[in-house]
């Protein structure tokens, strides 16, 4: 497989804008009457958040915790994907018996705002156009993202999570949730994640991002309505994107100067090696799920993140007064979200007095180990979870109810 | 001292740390009777966290701990502990002013790279310090220098000079000298023998440092 000889597919009906447009599992759309408004000053009505949910939420609905995903996830954390059937991206981690234990408590998942898989995104269809927003749609920031799940929250009655998880773009939801909505977090769990987006990974995404734009099929962002679709362009932000979530030891374990198929060098460019393969192989099974403009967006809301800029930069002041308890992890190999970066965050709550607990995981595999079965993770989240439950006086199974 | 939890003697059956099955050490039930309810304890070099779920489990108490070792770190989180890793030279001076009302650092002491400092640390963190130590001035230490020439290896302090992680070890005598150095009072001094077993001689400091092999203190930052 080579990506110079795919034929761009056309765009209008394929399983995954069918799922950006209508999605498989549960959705709510917020109408006019209830606009969101952005933190760049826009406003969006009405907008769709697409969520899963799994486990029952007690009669006290204190058992809720919010799963939040990162760059290139979605709502399907413990249920198949509707587009690639394959298992949720965290089943190690949500589900009956796991840390996140779906029989003890109410486990909530939703398709970030500006994402492809059912919530108002770039690829929805602009009510007042009645064609995709492509570029119309207006930048978001995680402060928004989090708005939009604080309606989704209104909207299934509960006032308080007992606990918001994530790892990466999800733990930087974690960390907004608790500074600005900290009196209905009881818990949060931010895992490989940072304060702020450093300027490595800012020069990361925007050479992601200009991959896209620099692909033909981009139609400056108007390929949907083109029935075009820049994935070459999406291939390799993935590719770049996909070598930082993972650490030159994985991959020198995993592949080392392995050739793929063959004995010899093809003296061609052709993927010789089994790492240029596997490269190719994640561009290419990427696009068939992801939206090339929610790349960008989604990017960009990353990029703009920094809990320290609206505090004079005192991160510490992000957090005061906060009764949250925290469990905040890192991976000793994740050089996109290093443990500094934690240790941060763990040293600005500290300065307020938070509750916290703070764990760096040995681990070779790089920032994506969170996705991965790493055991001293589970029982450390497992740990903390329970700890909390029993504060918070959360049966073992909500019919366990005294 | 308050009540209203178990009392926690130090003789008969020994107390056991559920999560572990090993007795609680005896530094750590004195230290369990000096706190008071339901209140907020820092536990600096916390280990495993038993001495955090014996003040949890008979004094109420809401805890934190700091731990250099990120196994022991993760084995008190997994055990519902809130506990960071870190150490007591870089850490502390996160923490704001009088934010426990007891800054705890057990048998650590000896082990950190600037003891003064951390203790000035521990002293404006919490209304009060209790500081745990091995006693170098124990009779036995002093008699094994005596009569061997050598730096005196013990059961608290096994490991011989050039492997041993205890870089400061002090006398209960020189300790009291730091806490007049930095202007400490010394609300309480507990000396523990051999036999973990509280000594009869409180008042005098000259005496715990002869026969205490351990010892406990209480201190208060002068205002």
């Amino acid at each position: 497989m080579t990506l110079t000889t795919q034929t761009p597919a056309t765009t209008a009906n394929t399983p995954a804008l069918r799922q950006a447009r209508a999605p498989a599992g549960k959705a709510v759309t917020l109408d006019a009457s209830e606009p969101l408004r952005l933190e760049s000053g826009k406003t969006l009505a009405p907008f769709t958040i697409a969520y899963e949910t799994y486990g029952e939420l007690n009669d006290a609905k204190s058992n809720a915790i919010l799963v939040c995903h990162a760059l290139t996830g979605d709502q399907y954390a413990a249920s198949v994907h509707p587009v690639t059937g394959k298992p949720g991206w965290w089943e190690t981690m949500v589900g009956p018996g796991k840390p996140v234990d779906t029989e003890r408590f109410f486990v909530i998942c939703s398709n970030v705002l500006g994402g492809c898989m059912g919530s108002s995104g770039p690829a929805s269809i602009n009510p007042a156009t009645g064609k995709p927003y492509g570029l119309d749609f207006p930048v978001i920031t995680i402060g928004d993202m989090v708005n939009a799940q604080v309606r989704l929250i209104d909207h299934l009655g509960i006032h308080e999570l007992f606990s918001v998880i994530g790892g990466s773009m999800g733990g930087m939801q974690v960390l907004q949730w608790a500074a600005k909505h900290g009196d209905r977090v009881f818990s949060a769990i931010p895992i490989a994640a940072a304060a702020w987006h450093s300027s490595q990974n800012i020069a990361f995404h925007e050479v992601g991002r200009q991959a896209v734009m620099a692909d033909p099929e981009w139609c400056q962002g108007s390929y949907l309505s083109h029935d075009r679709n820049p994935e070459r362009g999406l291939a390799v932000a993935r590719m770049a994107a996909h070598i930082t979530y993972l650490s030159e030891d994985a991959l020198h374990r995993k592949f080392g100067r392995n050739l793929q198929n063959r004995d010899d060098r093809s003296f061609s460019f052709n993927a010789d090696f089994q790492v240029e393969s596997y490269l190719r192989h994640q561009g290419s099974t990427f696009v068939d799920r992801f939206d090339a403009n929610s790349y960008l967006y989604i990017t960009r809301a990353m990029d703009y993140f920094d809990l320290a800029a609206e505090n004079n930069r005192v991160l510490a002041d992000a957090f005061r007064g906060t009764r949250t308890r925290y469990c905040v992890a890192s991976f000793t190999s994740d050089w996109l979200y290093p443990t500094r970066e934690s240790r941060k965050i763990v040293q600005a709550l500290n300065a307020v007095a938070a509750n916290v607990s703070f764990v760096e995981i040995e681990s070779d595999k790089g920032h994506d180990s969170f996705l991965l079965e790493e055991p001293e993770l589970f029982a450390t989240i497992s740990g903390f979870l329970n700890a909390g439950a029993m504060k918070r006086g959360i049966a073992l199974k909500p019919e366990d109810k005294a | 001292m308050s009540t209203s939890a178990p009392a926690l003697g130090m003789a008969g059956a020994e107390p056991i740390d559920p999560a572990t099955g090993a007795p609680y050490r005896a530094d750590h039930l004195l230290i369990a009777e000096m706190v008071a309810v339901g209140s907020r304890v820092l536990d600096v070099g916390c280990g495993d966290g038993a001495l955090l779920q014996l003040l949890a489990d008979t004094r109420a108490v809401d805890g934190r701990g700091i731990e250099v070792e990120r196994e022991k770190v993760n084995a008190c989180v997994a055990r519902g502990l809130s506990v960071i890793q870190g150490d007591a030279d870089a850490d502390l001076t996160d923490y704001p002013a009088q934010a426990f009302d007891y800054a705890v650092l057990s048998l650590t002491i000896q082990a950190t790279q600037h003891p003064k400092t951390v203790l000035e640390n521990l002293l404006r963190i919490g209304r009060h310090a209790i500081v745990s130590f091995p006693n170098f001035g124990h009779w036995s230490v002093r008699a094994k220098l005596l009569l061997t020439g050598r730096k005196p290896t013990t059961r608290n302090l096994p490991e011989p000079w050039y492997l041993s992680p205890d870089s400061h070890l002090c006398t209960i005598a020189d300790f009291v000298d730091l806490c007049a150095d930095i202007d400490a009072e010394v609300e309480q001094a507990v000396a523990i023998n051999t036999w973990g077993r509280r000594l009869p001689i409180n008042r005098s400091i000259r005496l715990q440092n002869l026969f205490g092999e351990k010892a406990v203190f209480v201190l208060k930052g002068r205002d």
